[in-house]
């Protein structure tokens, strides 16, 4: 197990290798220009300055180089030197991933906006195993019954409709409807700025949550609810549960140590390959409820033909997938007896 | 709730009675929430053009004068605009001086000095800084300071009209103290400086989250006692146009909401709820048809829409009108703007000094004008409807960037020519591309691979020179300029140079207007631009915010510092 992952972890590095190429090449042959954005007033002379200063005047594999150094090499330093204070070559000096629309060092914006992603994108990820895990299960115990049409028919809405219908829908309700000084009025702006320092901060900071997770979760538990019913309804069906029925087991503990275990497996598979969607963000219902997470920097950035932004944020996604990808298949091995790599 | 409000009504009337002062108190009105839907970047104008970033700045950082509301230069940082009548204009108009106020302080609580200035235009002009204003400096040949308080600027060439450098938003004073580390190559490095600038204005900066939030505070150094009257500023990026006026008019939770180009029976139905107003304002821009008089036929390879190539039939004068007549420019300003719309038939509308009277009429749809004006110079219809003459069809790619107005305007103005024998195609291009300048993009407004193309502009202040500046012979891009520069139209008459060095050499306002209509309607009676609609910037502001005066030649949060809460 210990060598099989290590020869996967050693195969990660020219793949991600590869793919870093790859994305540069596609950012490089995208008709997109830094300064396309700026006010027409800005005559065409300063624009080309502006696009030197950027360094877009040199040849492609040179900017690519300049990227790998800069992302492989100086980076990782960096962090050891912020992390830790060690100090290895010229800490001063050393050029860093820069934003061309901020002009600031790229992993600081996505150390800045990682919290609120992982809090409402993550918790929303929460909030969606928690709600399907257990309508799955009922669903598939009590199949073709009401409460599976129910279920069914909440998770094709939830699959359905778009993230920016029902977000808009909500805000139109708890936010324009519902009277400001109501109990159930919710802000339709999340405030980045708050900082949870005492109850009042904690409440406020739920209720801007809200909304968002709300959104997301639904989204969510509608993907993984299916599974989880599909899951449960192969397993219900085989020869161990008869057995375990007929030893004269309690059906409470055929069902939630048995069947649910078993079922779980794949289920868990899926769960841990969607977490790199976490980080990703969740560009759509970020923009309706301004959470300005990665995913609102990633569009942002494209917006703005931001190239050295948008290269370092779609790497690092596909380092999370790959990774991600490694660890479920690690996953399915521990959780799977019959399941051994060589 | 009721009673709370009632004894703090009656607390705020006995104070109001016993001490007057306390009313006039700075940061007294607590905290003041502003939505820009384009988040900021960074805070320094010299490195970044947009509006959203330049407006935000202004907030902190200030010029020596800037424009008010009706497009007059006030003084910022300097004690009076100088004029050639006050002495601060030199008689060969080749220098400007500047007295600066008395007594001003940085936020750090440090002197604010004319030495700031002079290295505000060094660290513009260097070379390798990038600096986004550089078009302000143009010409400027030194900045020095004289003493502390005065510095003179100045210029390789007369300028008759001087107030580029240090007038209006785009180019305000920075500290030379914090920047003196960040010149040239280092100008991109400087983060923090760029992040929180230290300013002369009402707000500081105290935390800056890069194209998302900024929190301000208020100024405690700030020159003008009392003000301003919020303790602290929320500046929140992010989302739509639509959504950050939903925030302002219909959830209340935003106080002021920037540039809210939605459909505009939307925008009236959230007004309807009565918590915030709809504010809109009139500056230069204009939406035009750009008329190519170049041929963009694939087949002549690098000759494509170059002036070796007249067009086939846009040169003709008779088709150009035509094309004019047969617009009906009062429905696409109901359809496209509503309220932030006027139809124009000038390519330069405002300021009202420069607003030509002699193009009325355009406002009305001719059709059977339009027809007739084409019969009569011999375009015949053929079988399909579409005019020719002499083999040569009148067939139009009409481009311009993908925006939901444009797109319906787009599908209007083919439907009426089309009733007047004109085919057309339509193509719409995104818009980083299409006014990005990427030399391997055949898509680009400057290339103009097509025959008429729409899009908006306007110009920076109040003055037109360089704007008209754009239809000057020399401007017209080509391979051999690398596609640069802004006469898109091709357009080349000896008689506009002329006049446009005519202007170069006048100072008299009166003179400089006569000069600037003249061009306009020189461009307008030859059809070379067919203007569409004046387009307004159109804000929201909550019913309980005082004081905004909605700016449209400056930054629109010129005036935060007079910004307060109505009680």
């Amino acid at each position: 197990m210990l060598n099989y992952t290590l020869r996967r972890l050693m195969f990660t590095i020219p793949t991600l290798l590869l793919i870093s190429f790859i994305i540069f090449l596609i950012l490089d042959l995208a008709p997109n220009d830094p300064t396309g954005n700026l006010p027409l007033t800005i005559p065409p002379e300063v624009r080309e300055k502006i696009r030197q200063s950027l360094g877009l005047d040199a040849p492609m594999y040179i900017r690519y180089l300049l990227w790998s150094q800069q992302f492989f090499i100086n980076e990782p330093l960096n962090l050891l030197n912020q992390w830790f204070g060690w100090c290895i070559g010229d800490c001063e000096g050393r050029l860093r991933v820069s934003s061309w629309a901020t002009r600031s060092p790229v992993v600081d914006l996505i150390a800045e906006r990682m919290p609120q992603t992982l809090w409402v994108v993550g918790m929303s990820y929460v909030v969606g195993i928690l709600i399907a895990v257990p309508i799955g299960v009922i669903s598939a115990y009590k199949q073709y019954s009401w409460f599976d049409q129910i279920g069914t028919f909440i998770a094709m809405i939830g699959f359905s409709v778009p993230t920016f219908f029902t977000g808009v829908l909500l805000i139109v309700i708890f936010s324009v409807w519902v009277p400001n000084d109501s109990f159930f009025w919710l802000p339709s702006i999340y405030d980045t700025t708050l900082e949870v320092v005492d109850w009042d901060s904690f409440m406020l900071q739920v209720r801007q949550m809200i909304m968002p997770v709300m959104v997301l979760g639904l989204f969510n538990a509608a993907q993984i609810s299916r599974f989880m019913r599909a899951s449960m309804l192969d397993n219900l069906s085989q020869d161990y549960v008869r057995t375990a029925r007929a030893k004269g087991l309690k059906e409470k503990t055929v069902l939630l140590v048995h069947v649910l275990r078993n079922s779980m497996i794949p289920v868990v598979t899926v769960i841990a390959l969607g977490i790199p969607q976490i980080f990703g963000g969740a560009i759509i219902t970020e923009q309706i409820f301004k959470v300005n997470g990665l995913g609102q920097l990633l569009i942002i950035g494209i917006q703005g033909a931001d190239i050295p932004l948008v290269q370092t944020l779609t790497f690092l996604f596909a380092v999370l997938i790959v990774l991600f990808n490694l660890i479920a298949d690690v996953l399915y091995g521990l959780l799977d007896p019959r399941i051994r790599y060589e | 709730m009721k009673l709370k409000h009632l004894i703090a009504g009656m607390l705020g009337a006995a104070m109001l009675s016993t001490t007057a002062m306390a009313q006039e108190e700075r940061g007294r009105d607590g905290n003041v929430n502003v939505i820009y839907w384009q988040a900021a970047s960074i805070l320094n104008p010299y490195l970044s053009g947009g509006t959203k970033d330049i407006d935000a700045s202004s907030m902190v950082i200030e010029p020596l004068a800037r424009y008010d509301e009706n497009g007059n230069m006030v003084p910022v940082l300097a004690a009076e605009i100088p004029t050639a009548g006050n002495g601060g204009v030199s008689e060969d108009l080749t220098s400007i001086t500047w007295k600066l106020k008395e007594g001003v302080t940085w936020s750090d609580g440090t002197a604010f000095t004319a030495a700031d200035v002079v290295f505000t235009a060094e660290y513009c002009m260097n070379p390798d800084g990038g600096c986004q204003q550089l078009s302000k400096f143009g010409d400027v040949e030194s900045v020095e300071a004289v003493d502390d308080l005065t510095v003179k600027i100045t210029f390789s060439v007369p300028k008759p009209f001087p107030y580029g450098p240090f007038v209006g938003s785009t180019t305000p004073v920075i500290q030379a103290a914090q920047f003196a580390e960040c010149t040239g190559e280092a100008a991109p490095t400087c983060t923090e400086q760029n992040f929180g600038p230290i300013g002369t204005g009402p707000f500081v900066v105290t935390e800056f989250r890069a194209n998302d939030a900024i929190s301000l505070e208020a100024n405690s150094n700030f020159r003008e006692a009392g003000k301003p009257a919020f303790a602290t500023l929320t500046f929140k990026g992010g989302g739509d146009a639509a959504s950050a006026a939903r925030s302002v008019l219909e959830t209340g939770e935003f106080d002021y909401a920037w540039n809210l180009q939605i459909a505009p029976e939307i925008l009236a139905d959230m007004e309807a709820k009565g918590i915030g107003t709809v504010v809109s304002g009139f500056g230069p821009l204009v939406e035009r048809l750009m008329v190519n008089q170049t041929d963009p036929d694939p087949a002549l390879g690098d000759g494509r829409s170059t002036v070796a190539n007249p067009h086939p039939f846009l040169s003709d004068l008779n088709v150009r009108k035509a094309l004019s007549l047969a617009i009906d420019r009062p429905l696409l300003v109901e359809i496209g703007y509503g309220k932030a719309g006027n139809v124009t038939c000038n390519v330069l509308p405002s300021p009202a000094i420069y607003n030509s009277p002699n193009n009325a009429g355009c406002e009305v749809q001719d059709i059977a004008g339009a027809n007739a004006l084409l019969d009569e110079a011999g375009w015949v219809r053929g079988a399909d409807g579409v005019r020719e003459k002499d083999g040569v069809r009148l067939s139009i790619l009409y481009q311009t960037s993908t925006n939901a107005v444009r797109q319906d305007f787009q599908a209007l103005i083919k439907q009426w020519w089309a009733e007047i024998g004109v085919e057309t195609e339509l193509k719409n291009i995104d818009a980083a591309v299409f006014f990005g300048g990427d030399q391997s993009s055949p898509d680009t407004f400057q290339k103009f691979f097509a025959d008429i193309e729409m899009y908006a502009n306007t110009f920076d202040g109040t003055d037109p020179e360089a704007y008209m500046g754009n239809w000057a012979c020399s401007e017209i891009p080509s391979p051999d300029n690398a596609w640069l520069g802004g006469n898109m139209p091709r357009f080349c008459d000896p008689a506009y140079d002329a006049l446009l060095a005519e202007m170069a050499g006048t100072a008299d306002i009166n003179e400089r207007a006569r000069l600037a209509i003249a061009m306009n309607d020189m461009l307008m009676q030859n059809y070379i631009m067919i203007p569409l609609v004046h387009r307004g910037n159109v804000s929201a502001r909550a019913n309980t915010l005082e004081g905004v005066k909605l700016n449209v030649w400056d930054s629109q949060l010129w005036n935060v510092a007079d910004w307060s809460r109505a009680n």
